[in-house]
């Protein structure tokens, strides 16, 4: 075969071999690693998956944060002002969760509804909202008095 | 006064880059050679005013003067002066002040070390960073002015800087890592000019090669920086967390190492010409889609400030107009720069195009998972988050593909070389590397780790490459060795590769086994931890200058011996109220005690993240390497040698481009 050509073969195979395995690749990934997002309204009329990890997010409600006295567990509540979700984490919370304040939680949930959180990110700087915690946010405005838990 | 000065100082930097986009490009296309001079002054001048500019906003921030929205903002009379310094640069305004000093100290670099250079060559370069310079004062003038004021509603104080950024890390890291940024947009104005003058050959690559290994490092450098400075800083203990803005800086240093390899074949053997072109063009590309995720708010990010739709629509324009045009340009004159060089299946450039090959398809799926949730949601199919999960399958496989070549690579011969020459050089380092890598795979805690060894496996394999290539142009028949075959530009290669082999090492083995523990400790707890005891002694208060402190102490001790007493601290800042973890570590080379606290809950407990972490250190200490190996190459003879011709007559040089 003329050089050129087989140099060009050897070129076009290389590509063809290595963006099919990289393909495989990231569809693999993608299948299992991605999550969708949620607001907390959208979780308690019952649209959000169950058998695999979402977000969820929206405000902490006030008053809800109760931690266990022996274990580093924590409940709390949040809420887009239409409907709460309960989120159960263990571990260390963020420096910047606190109540009132916007959060986004990862995790997946069980069968009564409760987010069992693998990773809880809050907002770090005071002017920083998530986006998606603002879009799912808009529009709807915070009650005079905070919503009533469940 | 003084902020009304550095923004007359940024306009008239504004219309010297004008000038500087303009006369210089029209004096190339008319061969008017007073016009093309005009370039290296112009430059220079941009770079004075853009310095006087940043000067200015320092002094500012220095003096508290709150009447600058910046300063007001992001100051605080009582922040240690250094802070207020690197506050200048912690902030959207003021970091994009950087970009514009930065890319003007690259411009006047390029001036005065490109006085070798055909004047030609020179002026279209300058002229196209020019442009790019255009872009960026023109943005920061329009949307982001550094020096707008509040008048007449002065606060009494500044709003305090976010205490996240109160540390020597982001003293250094916004500097280095725009210096690797900002730097690539040289390689970048070295391919645009080749397109424009048709000129693309091995001259060309030795031009663009040193500044493109100098940029590149620096990026190398500051991404180090950035995953060294979340360790300690963020409290979680992690060095890369694949956020979408670490993307955005690992997207051209990814591209970038695949530049730096391709200009090395156009540069020795004339061949991937057209390739590299497009590789500089793409990687520059990637340093401006970083500053748009970065500067448009549109993630949710660590790094993310709060920002207006005006600045992200902007710099997209710019960079549609960037990678458009230039892409444009490249689809017309790049037949005309491609090479007709043959090699073989078996060679150096074959080698080096697979690893071109696997770079660029890291770069692909890291733009795609990086890309794929802004992309959902702008055609509103739902808001996804891509994870580290995503990333670390499909990254890791193809770093560990790229690892056999590093080691043939280098040894093997350009144009044609054998399989059997290879089995020849690397048999016997290749069975002692096994043999190496099964027997340490043991050494973990729970019997036989097979990802750590075949990381050793894939590092000892790099490294002893690099061992092998270093004797074989050492060794001599007469008996002494020949250090002078040690170049520089070998050196620099060297200390990359075992540095790359030392960042595998270090990230598999902290990732295989790393112990971390959330737990609940009062007074007088003990846990145990990675071999370690760890006490908690005492919990109190310390007052900083800006900040009131609760600190835990620990005592850690190891089979009854003490080993470090680690103090970590949770600040509460004064101005802005915000609470911060300072986390304790107790590094050595071999593994890191990290003690973090969370939240106190309740009677004199508190929530304690406790972290043992094996090798951590060879992650940053083999970035360095790579880094520091990528500047060490500029040092190599043969490109200073270009710059002694510099007496060279420029017009009879110039006139060598049609």
């Amino acid at each position: 075969m003329h050089p050129a050509r087989k140099q060009r073969l050897i070129l076009v195979s290389l590509v063809v071999v290595l963006s099919s395995a990289a393909i495989g690749l990231v569809a693999f990934a993608l299948r299992d690693n991605i999550n969708l997002f949620y607001p907390p309204a959208d979780v308690v009329a019952g649209k959000a998956p169950t058998d695999r990890s979402i977000r969820l997010g929206g405000m902490v409600v006030a008053g809800s944060i109760e931690r266990s006295n022996s274990e580093l567990d924590t409940i709390f509540w949040v809420t887009d002002y239409e409907a709460s979700v309960p989120v159960r984490y263990s571990g260390i919370l963020p420096d910047l969760f606190a109540e009132g304040e916007g959060v986004v939680a990862e995790g997946t949930l069980d069968e009564s509804g409760m987010l069992i959180a693998t990773q809880v990110l809050a907002k770090h700087d005071e002017n920083y909202m998530p986006p998606e915690v603002a879009a799912a946010l808009e529009g709807k405005t915070a009650p005079a008095e905070q919503p009533v838990l469940p | 006064m003084i902020p009304e000065l550095g923004h007359v100082a940024l306009i008239i930097a504004f219309c010297l880059a004008v000038g500087l986009a303009l006369i210089p490009m029209w004096g190339s296309m008319h061969r008017d050679v007073t016009a093309m001079n005009l370039a290296p002054t112009l430059a220079v001048a941009v770079a004075l005013f853009a310095a006087v500019a940043f000067a200015l906003l320092a002094v500012s921030f220095l003096q508290d003067d709150f009447t600058v929205a910046v300063v007001a903002a992001n100051s605080n009379s009582l922040l240690p002066p250094i802070f207020k310094f690197s506050a200048l640069w912690g902030n959207h305004e003021g970091s994009l002040l950087l970009w514009v000093l930065i890319l003007s100290g690259w411009m006047t670099a390029v001036a005065l070390f490109s006085r070798g250079l055909p004047l030609l060559m020179v002026a279209r370069v300058l002229s196209v960073m020019g442009m790019i310079a255009v872009g960026f004062l023109a943005f920061s003038l329009l949307t982001s002015n550094p020096f707008e004021r509040l008048l007449p509603n002065t606060p009494l104080d500044g709003n305090d800087l976010n205490p996240l950024l109160q540390d020597p890390g982001l003293i250094i890291h916004p500097p280095l890592l725009y210096m690797g940024y900002v730097g690539l947009s040289v390689p970048f104005a070295f391919a645009i000019a080749a397109l424009l003058g048709g000129r693309l050959d091995a001259s060309w690559a030795r031009w663009s090669r040193p500044w493109t290994n100098v940029a590149w490092g620096f990026l190398s450098l500051g991404i180090m920086l950035g995953s060294w400075w979340a360790y300690y800083e963020l409290g979680w203990g992690g060095w890369w967390f694949w956020d979408p803005v670490e993307n955005a800086s690992f997207m051209p240093w990814l591209m970038g190492a695949a530049l730096v390899h391709s200009l090395a074949v156009t540069e020795k053997r004339g061949v991937f010409r057209s390739w590299t072109v497009l590789l500089a063009i793409f990687a520059f590309s990637l340093s401006l889609l970083g500053t748009f995720l970065v500067r448009s708010g549109v993630l949710t990010s660590v790094h993310a400030f709060a920002a207006d739709p005006e600045r992200g629509l902007f710099i997209l324009i710019f960079l549609a107009l960037v990678v458009g045009g230039s892409l444009l340009l490249y689809a017309l004159r790049a037949p005309a720069v491609a090479s007709r060089v043959v090699y073989s299946a078996v060679s150096r450039e074959s080698l080096l195009m697979a690893n071109n090959l696997v770079f660029t398809v890291a770069t692909v799926v890291v733009l795609l998972g990086t890309l794929f949730p802004l992309v959902m949601d702008a055609f509103s199919l739902g808001k996804y988050s891509v994870g580290p999960p995503y990333f670390n399958a499909v990254f890791v496989p193809l770093m560990a593909l790229v690892m056999p070549f590093m080691t043939v690579g280098p040894l093997s011969r350009w144009r044609d070389d054998t399989a059997a020459r290879w089995l020849h050089e690397l048999l016997v380092p290749g069975i002692a590397i096994v043999a190496i890598a099964v027997s340490l795979g043991f050494l973990g805690k729970e019997g036989f780790n097979l990802w750590i060894a075949l990381a050793v496996l894939l590092a000892g394999w790099v490294a002893l490459g690099v061992v092998k290539d270093a004797w074989r142009r050492l060794a001599n028949p007469g008996g002494s060795l020949r250090w002078r075959s040690l170049t520089p530009s070998f050196m620099g290669m060297a200390v990359a590769h075992i540095g790359f082999a030392g960042v595998v090492l270090g990230a598999v083995v902290v990732t295989q086994q790393n112990v971390e523990r959330d737990l609940r400790m009062a007074v007088g707890d003990q846990q145990e931890l990675g071999g370690y005891r760890f006490e908690m002694v005492s919990v109190g208060q310390q007052a900083g200058p800006n900040y009131l402190a609760d600190q835990a102490v620990f005592a850690v001790t190891r089979d009854g011996q003490p080993v470090a007493t680690l103090i970590p601290e949770k600040r509460r800042y004064f101005a802005s109220g915000q609470i911060m973890t300072e986390a304790a570590i107790d590094a050595s080379i071999w593994r890191d005690l990290y003690i973090a606290l969370g939240e106190p809950i309740g009677e004199d407990a508190w929530a304690v993240r406790l972290q043992y972490k094996p090798m951590v250190r060879w992650l940053w200490l083999g970035a360095l390497m790579i880094g520091l190996g990528a500047l060490l190459t500029v040092a190599d003879r043969r490109y200073r040698t270009q710059v002694q011709r510099r007496d060279a007559p420029v017009v009879g040089v110039a006139g060598v481009a049609p």
